[in-house]
């Protein structure tokens, strides 16, 4: 049993807190956000450099024999920058998927940094239900066409490859029969209507109107995508309620400053024994957070399906839950700057508020948490 | 006890719920169910419309205008407004700074302002809260400086919501600086053209633009536009807190939003069936509707005290915190609803008038950014904080 980091994980996250020490600033992060991209492709080339986008994967894939833990560790230091760059969409999910099906040649553009990625799991009728998928994937010929709406697609906009779940069987919300599919965004028949999102980052509808794949655009077999799915859905729930945990390291380290900064009534707002209460419950919370995901993340990267899901459904939960309350008690102990958009705890607040409705939400979670565990007296 | 409404009361809420189905513009009613923006015109045609009809100006005695309702009809009004997507009245001139000047002002502000302020030709705003004073509001720091019939003001208000579109701002301003924090301080009218006053708009977390910070730089303001008597402005401030705050509960327009969930959550699917039938969620809409009904009967308590003579007290604190508390617990639900089609952010859906297909359903597009804007019904009109410390001392006498 060991929680505790190893040393080069710690100076991974020490480098990543010094990048966005120096390097990313909360003026600097409100500029990106305005620009068309929404993030800036200079700092990917760092990444890169650094050998954060190869880190999670194997020697053997062409990266630097890390794991999942490292990447939540980079994306918890993220949370507390809140750093926009699409590291979670690119390298954990897009790269995570590539990894699982073999595709070592373009697992070796993410890590060189050439190449973004996005992945459209979500459809208008699907809600967080990852096997509900109504796109169709029809064979024809040696290949597919595939058609269907994906929703809310995060990083389309730049993505150079789009991977998208199709059905080549199966009735629409059976996990069999779903194939997962790599797409080309400028392939014919294909639509991606770009915007920004609440907290900031960017996403996309993906509109496929009969667009025609070859066989190699398949990852693993025919009607074999629903495991790949879930088990990059479970990690990347890990790693993102790590960039939770951060976000609220942070709101709380913000909220703490600004009682002890601001007077009323002749004394800082810390004085006051109802605020001192309230954040001693937020510190709790985020201790717990940071515990779960950690706990995520662990179990996230073993082969054990069920010890895995329970763990990614428990952390994800108790993160939905707990971060709502931070969020909301963070914004109104600012009092009126809470709601202004100059301060940066509102951006905090929005980001974990959308954090909850990535890869399904506390009660989503809370269901399969529930379902997994089963009735019998021990877990 | 007898929960129903006499046959009055019934013919009442009859005729103004078809008067709103036949005198809402329909543009306005439009950007109402959708959550848009509304602009300034948007409330002032609906305000012009009920003043032509004599309902604005309500708890103004009817030598003023005002329309002579018993506490019921009050709130059978303001339920049927909530529940008929009508835009809510914006309070500073008809709810704040009106009744200050019937029961302060001079015969000249009265002939001066209240007629205007009835019929909604002029835009008031409240210029209370500075940077250094919110909660501890009597810290305030604006001075003004009696100078050859004028005061001169210096200094800053903040949070002042719809200044950008306002003609007069009522300020609490510190008229003597020796005295006890609450005893120096003055009740000022100040129209917004006087030289010297700079507004600049302080952009929300929705990316809205609703409140403003006001500067006052060597502001010559005629001594005729003070009210009450100079450093009584305290007492002034704390007779318009005291003054009809049922209206704050919001009941009606809580109903209606609550409809909104249930339409929504019915729209939305989940494994193949409405979201609305998942247990989970339809018992937290429960949860929410119970204390929403909780409010609305505790609203008409206190209601029937009044109709039977007594002011109400510090039990606008309570309806204060909890009316709140149930419109956040509305918009959270709302953002639950839609799932991911909670994150696109597409600023021109928020106004009416963009012809582009939405992204995910009509509807969603102003739920995230409604509520984190609402976010603010907590900290503003007096902290939840604030209420609960009012209760504590007033009520409870701690
Ligand atoms: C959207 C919006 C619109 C507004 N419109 C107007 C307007 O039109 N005109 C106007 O004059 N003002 C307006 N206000 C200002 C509003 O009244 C103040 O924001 C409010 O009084 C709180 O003050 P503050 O923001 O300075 O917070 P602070 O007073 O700094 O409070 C910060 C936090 O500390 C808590 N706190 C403070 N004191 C105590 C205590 N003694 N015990 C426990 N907790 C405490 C507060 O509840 C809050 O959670 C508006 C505010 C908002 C957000």
């Amino acid at each position: 049993m060991q929680f505790a980091l190893t040393d080069e994980q710690r100076m991974l996250q020490d480098s990543v807190d010094r990048f966005i020490e120096r390097d990313y600033d909360f003026e600097h992060r409100r500029s990106l956000i305005a620009t068309d991209e929404g993030f800036s492709d200079t700092h990917w080339k760092t990444f890169a450099d650094l050998g954060w986008l190869g880190v999670p994967f194997s020697e053997e894939q062409g990266g630097y024999g890390g794991g999942l833990v490292e990447a939540g560790l980079i994306l918890e230091a993220f949370g507390r920058g809140l750093v926009v760059e699409p590291y979670l969409w690119t390298v954990v999910v897009g790269g995570g998927l590539l990894s699982l099906a073999g595709r070592d040649d373009l697992l070796a553009e993410v890590i060189a940094g050439d190449l973004h990625l996005a992945f459209g799991f979500a459809e208008p009728q699907s809600r967080f239900d990852l096997a509900d998928v109504a796109t169709r994937g029809e064979k024809q010929g040696s290949g597919y066409r595939i058609t269907g709406h994906k929703a809310v697609v995060f990083n389309a906009p730049s993505a150079g490859r789009i991977i998208v779940p199709a059905r080549t069987g199966g009735a629409q919300r059976e996990a069999e029969g779903i194939s997962l599919f790599v797409i080309d965004p400028s392939a014919d028949g294909v639509s991606v209507r770009g915007y920004p999102t609440v907290d900031g980052l960017r996403a996309a509808e993906v509109e496929l109107d009969g667009v025609m794949v070859g066989a190699d655009a398949l990852l693993g077999g025919e009607g074999e995508g629903y495991p790949l799915i879930e088990t990059t859905a479970d990690r990347a729930t890990a790693a993102l309620c790590c960039e939770a945990a951060g976000v609220m390291q942070t709101m709380v380290a913000s909220t703490q400053d600004y009682l002890k900064t601001r007077n009323q009534f002749g004394v800082p707002l810390s004085k006051f024994q109802v605020l001192q209460h309230r954040m001693a419950e937020l510190f709790i919370h985020k201790e717990q957070s940071q515990s779960m995901a950690y706990m995520a993340l662990v179990r996230a990267g073993q082969e054990d399906r069920v010890a895995r899901a329970r763990a990614a459904s428990a952390a994800k939960t108790f993160v939905g839950d707990k971060g709502r309350i931070v969020g909301q008690e963070a914004i109104q102990m600012h009092g009126g700057m809470g709601v202004t958009d100059e301060m940066p705890i509102s951006h905090y607040f929005k980001r974990l508020t959308m954090i909850d409705t990535l890869f399904g939400n506390a009660d989503f979670h809370r269901r399969r948490f529930a379902n997994l565990s089963g009735t019998a007296r021990a877990a | 006890m007898d929960l129903e409404l006499s046959p009055q009361d019934v013919a009442f809420r009859d005729e103004v719920r078809q008067f709103i189905a036949d005198h809402l513009p329909q543009d306005i009613r439009d950007k109402m169910r959708l959550g848009q923006h509304l602009e300034k015109d948007d409330y002032v045609r609906w305000q012009k419309i009920l003043y032509k009809r004599g309902w604005m100006g309500v708890g103004w005695p009817t030598e003023h205008g005002g329309p002579d309702w018993s506490p019921v009809q009050r709130y059978i009004f303001e339920e049927e407004t909530g529940l008929g997507d009508c835009p809510r009245i914006i309070p500073f001139g008809l709810r704040m700074v009106g009744p200050v000047i019937i029961a302060f002002g001079t015969d000249e502000q009265k002939q001066q302002h209240l007629p205007k302020i009835l019929s909604s030709d002029v835009w008031w705003c409240q210029g209370y809260s500075e940077p250094g004073a919110g909660s501890d509001l009597a810290s305030l720091k604006t001075r003004a400086v009696r100078d050859n019939g004028h005061y001169v003001v210096n200094g800053q208000k903040t949070w002042t919501t719809l200044a950008q579109y306002a003609d007069w701002i009522f300020c609490l301003v510190r008229t003597d600086e020796s005295a006890k924090k609450q005893e120096g301080i003055s009740f000022l009218l100040i129209d917004m053209k006087t030289p010297g006053i700079t507004v600049k708009p302080i952009v929300t977390l929705d990316g809205g633009r609703e409140v403003n910070e006001v500067f006052f730089d060597d502001v010559r303001v005629p001594v005729e536009n003070l009210v009450g008597p100079e450093n009584q402005g305290w007492t002034v401030a704390k007779f318009l807190l005291g003054h009809e705050r049922t209206n704050i509960a919001e009941v009606g327009r809580s109903k209606n939003q609550l409809a909104r969930v249930k339409e929504i959550a019915a729209a939305e699917m989940q494994n193949g069936a409405p979201l609305i039938e998942d247990p989970r969620f339809r018992e937290k809409i429960a949860d929410v509707e119970i204390d929403l009904m909780a409010l609305d009967m505790t609203l008409l308590r206190i209601v029937s005290a009044e109709s039977a003579g007594r002011a109400p007290g510090p039990e606008a604190s309570l309806l204060k915190i909890r009316a709140t508390e149930v419109q956040q617990a509305i918009t959270e639900l709302l953002v639950e609803a839609i799932g991911y089609y909670a994150n696109p952010y597409v600023k021109d859906a928020m106004s009416a008038g963009w012809n582009e297909p939405p992204v995910g359903p009509d509807y969603a597009a102003t739920l995230a950014p409604y509520y984190f804007n609402h976010r603010k019904a907590s900290i503003y009109g007096g902290s939840n904080e604030v209420q609960r410390g009012i209760i504590a001392k007033m009520v409870l006498g701690f």
